[in-house]
């Protein structure tokens, strides 16, 4: 996904989670659910919310605001699943709300500040600023963990 | 011309597969010749696999083959016929040659670097084998082609000798194909190189039907070969290599007195009526099989073989009654029917359930229909299952070679014991076993077994035994590969997994915690590195594949008595007969078979066995207690009041357990659906399946819920903290 060109059209699905925007590469959205009742997996870190049937498919759900050591909502019927795909993988991420689509340049984003130290910031690819409001671009691949022999 | 090539890709494709189950074949039958085989069909069965290999070889020209398979068939003929007995060694160098074989016909297939080298060393042996006579036996390779080819010619063309004299007749014969020869992937070129080697023979092309190019209409064949041939053979001969073009051409043949023969629609009808004779007559150089003794007495002498199973392999001619008939499907398509099934499962689940919700009468005839419904799915499914599944024979051959190969590498003698070869499994499940497998027999040979020597010195006998074993218990499929060696040296284990780091060096562990460090990423025991194993992929990336499957595996040893790795398996990777119950607001699916009964505790069942470890009280025996949902991290208390359900599973090793839950909802076919665990994976669930409200339900792995409490999941919680560190 990190791989695009310079003052290449970038189309961003931007949404909310504890209150606070973030945004994905449109490419790598394969679709938005409504909120569905997920079946918890036994033993599973905190921020994975259980699998759902995604037409015949078990598709693994995570919140993504726990993902992100936010302050978890409450889920309500506004709660939408993002599905995104990653190197063939499909995974469904939990946020408050989807706001909007916007077209960007990768001229309009900047590298965030390196703040290392803050986990938070290293699943963080880029950042902009739409109407006055910072946006953070999520980096899919370090919010959703690879499996292990990829790692390897 | 080029268009020309799928359809011999095709049938090369086809030979290919032929190949395997050939190699199959003889395997089989050096194995039953190894083991002292009297029989004199299973020399035939190895013979003829070797010589059909090296008829198909020669067809399509892959010379290589052809000249070993050829040598190594004359040196099985000489023990056909009686004149060699092969001694254990030449049974080795034929398992060696097998082998080789199998090389060769996979270099041909995927177009790759032959070895020759090999094939020369091997060839120089097995002449050694003939003596003096085996000199003689010289290569043509232009011979076996026409061999390959002519198979199913050898009826017409013996009654040629009694129309024609010897002498060569000079034919014409213009041959005009039509579109639809092209059209059903024929090649005139094939047929004019036959006709060509009937004799002597001068082909001229006919253009004169050409039209110039503007009017050239390109599927349509414009023009004609006339052929002049000066041959032996008489006309049915000739006209039998057009047997396959007969209507999709014109075809003309003028004999020697200048007579036109009948035109070629009606020329069949002189071919049948053909006497089986003998082709006696040695002068005739026609098509016909040139070394007579290998061919035409197969299909006519030999009574049909009591094993009749590899009789259809080994001859082109489904002769025997008893031959199963066989239809290669693409495995796509049984993969696409048997999604379809499970999808057909989920929709009656939810149909079902729709109705029961409609409240319809439990005698009306929409729920009739219902049942028989459900029945039908039922039988269509356990067809689909049997199309899929396989004998595992072909795996445990595979290994066969593995260990005739690794003990050969590491100067061990060892014996490879198979059992229960005829254990059907899933394909998709034997495919992805072969890996695991292999490292496995390979482990067990190198590190498993002790050197010759040292087996001497303790009395054991100087060949070491694997033993693979295969065999369905409780529904699942268990794959056994056990050696006789000197069992795990748990002290040198304990020690080596310490001084990796990957265990505390004082830490206390049971014997099986011992023996389940080997699955430990990174292990590796050998002092040594041997070229054979000990390359860093160790037993963990057999697990894991394992585990892939839906199986798990287990290790048993005993100092002194050897090691067994046990594989257990699910028998299909897509349907499972489950019980579906409710434990703390979830809804779980546990494998049927694995329950025996359910029980309703009584005010006195229970009892402490230490805190945190009840047990129950069972036809006068006690079996631990378990509260699933805690198990699970559903709920934090266990909950044991009289009343509770339990469930009594027992699982493959004979273990029992009792299982706390809320509530049996139903006992039902569930389609199987992998989790994807690329992320995640949770202990003791083996796969979900979807409802028939759409929800999904986690299916329980029952003996990975209950060994999750102890050991394995101890190594698995390193794992995933391994991988956390990855990130």
């Amino acid at each position: 996904m990190s791989e695009q060109g310079q003052n290449k059209d970038l189309e961003l699905l931007t949404f909310r989670v504890a209150d606070q925007e973030y945004s994905l590469d449109i490419m790598s959205v394969r679709e938005i659910r409504g909120w569905t009742r997920t079946t918890p997996m036994p033993h599973a870190p905190d921020y994975m919310r259980g699998v759902i049937n995604l037409r015949g498919t078990v598709l693994p759900v995570m919140d993504l605001a726990r993902r992100l050591n936010l302050p978890s909502q409450e889920t309500n019927e506004r709660n939408v699943i993002i599905v995104v795909k990653l190197s063939g993988t499909l995974t469904g991420l939990l946020v408050d709300a989807v706001s909007d689509i916007v077209a960007i340049t990768e001229d309009d984003l900047q590298p965030p500040p390196d703040i290392s130290s803050d986990p938070q910031m290293s699943v963080v690819r880029s950042l902009t600023v739409i109407d006055d409001q910072m946006i953070r671009v999520l980096d899919l691949a370090a919010v959703v963990p690879v499996s292990s022999d990829e790692a390897a | 011309m080029s268009d020309q090539n799928d359809p011999m890709a095709e049938i090369r494709a086809s030979f290919f597969i032929e190949c395997e189950e050939l190699m199959e074949a003889l395997q089989d039958g050096l194995q039953e010749l190894d083991d002292g085989s009297e029989e004199p069909e299973t020399i035939n069965v190895v013979f003829r696999a070797v010589h059909s290999i090296k008829g198909g070889a020669g067809a399509f020209g892959l010379e290589a083959l052809v000249r070993f398979a050829h040598r190594y068939e004359t040196v099985l003929d000489e023990v056909r016929n009686g004149s060699l007995q092969p001694d254990s060694e030449a049974m080795k160098l034929f398992f060696l040659a097998a082998d080789h074989l199998s090389d060769l016909v996979r270099a041909c297939r995927d177009e790759t670097e032959l070895d020759e080298a090999t094939s020369d060393e091997l060839l120089t042996r097995l002449d050694a084998l003939l003596g003096e006579d085996g000199g003689s036996e010289e290569v043509e390779p232009e011979e076996f082609e026409v061999q390959g080819l002519s198979l199913a010619l050898d009826l017409p063309d013996l009654d040629v000798d009694d129309t024609e004299a010897n002498d060569s007749t000079l034919y014409t014969v213009r041959f005009k194909p039509e579109q639809e020869l092209f059209a059903t992937g024929n090649e005139p070129l094939m047929l004019l190189r036959n006709l060509c080697d009937l004799g002597e023979a001068t082909v001229r092309c006919n253009f004169d039907d050409l039209p110039s190019l503007t009017d050239l209409a390109p599927e349509t064949p414009y023009v004609e070969w006339i052929i002049e041939l000066k041959t032996e053979a008489a006309e049915p001969e000739i006209r039998d290599i057009f047997e396959f073009v007969d209507g999709l051409c014109e075809l003309e043949i003028t004999g020697p007195q200048g007579e036109a023969a009948a035109p070629a629609p009606d020329a069949p009808a002189e071919e049948p009526p053909a006497p089986p004779e003998p082709a006696a007559e040695a002068a005739d150089p026609a098509p016909a099989p040139e070394p007579p003794a290998n061919v035409v007495p197969m299909g006519n002498k030999e009574p049909p073989a009591p094993e009749t199973a590899k009789e259809p392999e080994a001859e082109k001619k489904p002769a025997t009654p008893a031959a199963k008939s066989v239809v290669r499907v693409d495995l796509e398509r049984i993969e696409r029917l048997v999604n379809l099934v499970g999808e057909l499962v989920i929709n009656q689940a939810m149909l079902s359930q729709s109705l029961d919700e409609a409240g319809l009468s439990p005698h009306s005839d929409a729920m009739n229909g219902l049942e028989e419904f459900q029945r039908l799915t039922r039988d269509i499914q356990d067809s689909v299952m049997m199309i899929r599944a396989q004998p595992v024979k072909s795996l445990f051959q595979r290994m066969s070679r593995i260990v005739r190969e690794s003990s050969a590498a590491v100067e061990k003698e060892v014996r490879l014991v198979t059992e229960g070869e005829a254990t059907e499994v899933d394909k998709t499940v034997i495919e992805r076993l072969a890996d695991p497998l292999t490292h496995m027999i390979r482990n067990a040979v190198d590190h498993g077994l002790e050197a010759t020597e040292k087996r001497e010195e303790l009395g054991k006998s100087r060949a070491g035994t694997v033993t693979l074993t295969a065999a369905h218990r409780s529904g699942r499929v268990i794959i056994e590969v056990a050696d006789d060696g000197a069992g795990i040296n748990r002290k040198r284990v304990q020690e080596i997994a310490a001084n990796k780091g990957l265990i505390s060096p004082d830490a206390q562990l049971s014997d099986s915690e011992i023996d389940n460090l080997l699955f430990l990423p990174g292990f590796s025991t050998a002092k040594q590195v041997s070229n054979l194993s000990g390359r860093g992929v160790g037993m963990d990336v057999v697990k894991t594949s394992i585990q892939s499957l839906g199986g798990r595996i287990t290790i048993n040893s005993e100092p002194g008595k050897g090691t067994t790795f046990s594989i257990s398996l699910p028998l299909t990777l897509a349907v499972l007969d489950g019980m579906v119950v409710n434990v703390a607001e979830e809804t779980l699916v546990l494998p049927l078979n694995v329950v025996v009964e359910t029980l309703s505790l009584g005010p006195d069942d229970v009892q402490m066995l230490r805190p945190g470890n009840y047990v129950v009280r069972w036809r006068g025996g006690f079996v631990p207690l378990y509260d699933l949902g805690v198990m699970l991290g559903y709920r934090s208390h266990r909950k044991t009041d009289p009343g509770s359900i339990v469930l009594l599973i027992v699982l493959e090793d004979g273990s029992r357990a009792a299982l706390v839950i809320d509530g049996i909802q139903d006992q039902r076919q569930v389609v199987i659906k992998g989790l994807d665990d690329s992320f995640y994976r949770a202990p003791g669930i083996a796969a979900a399946t979807i409802l028939g409200d759409g929800q999904i339900a986690l299916i329980l792995d029952p003996a990975d819920v209950i060994s999750g409490m102890g050991h394995i999941r101890g190594t698995d919680l390193m794992l995933s903290e391994r991988k956390i560190a990855n990130e």
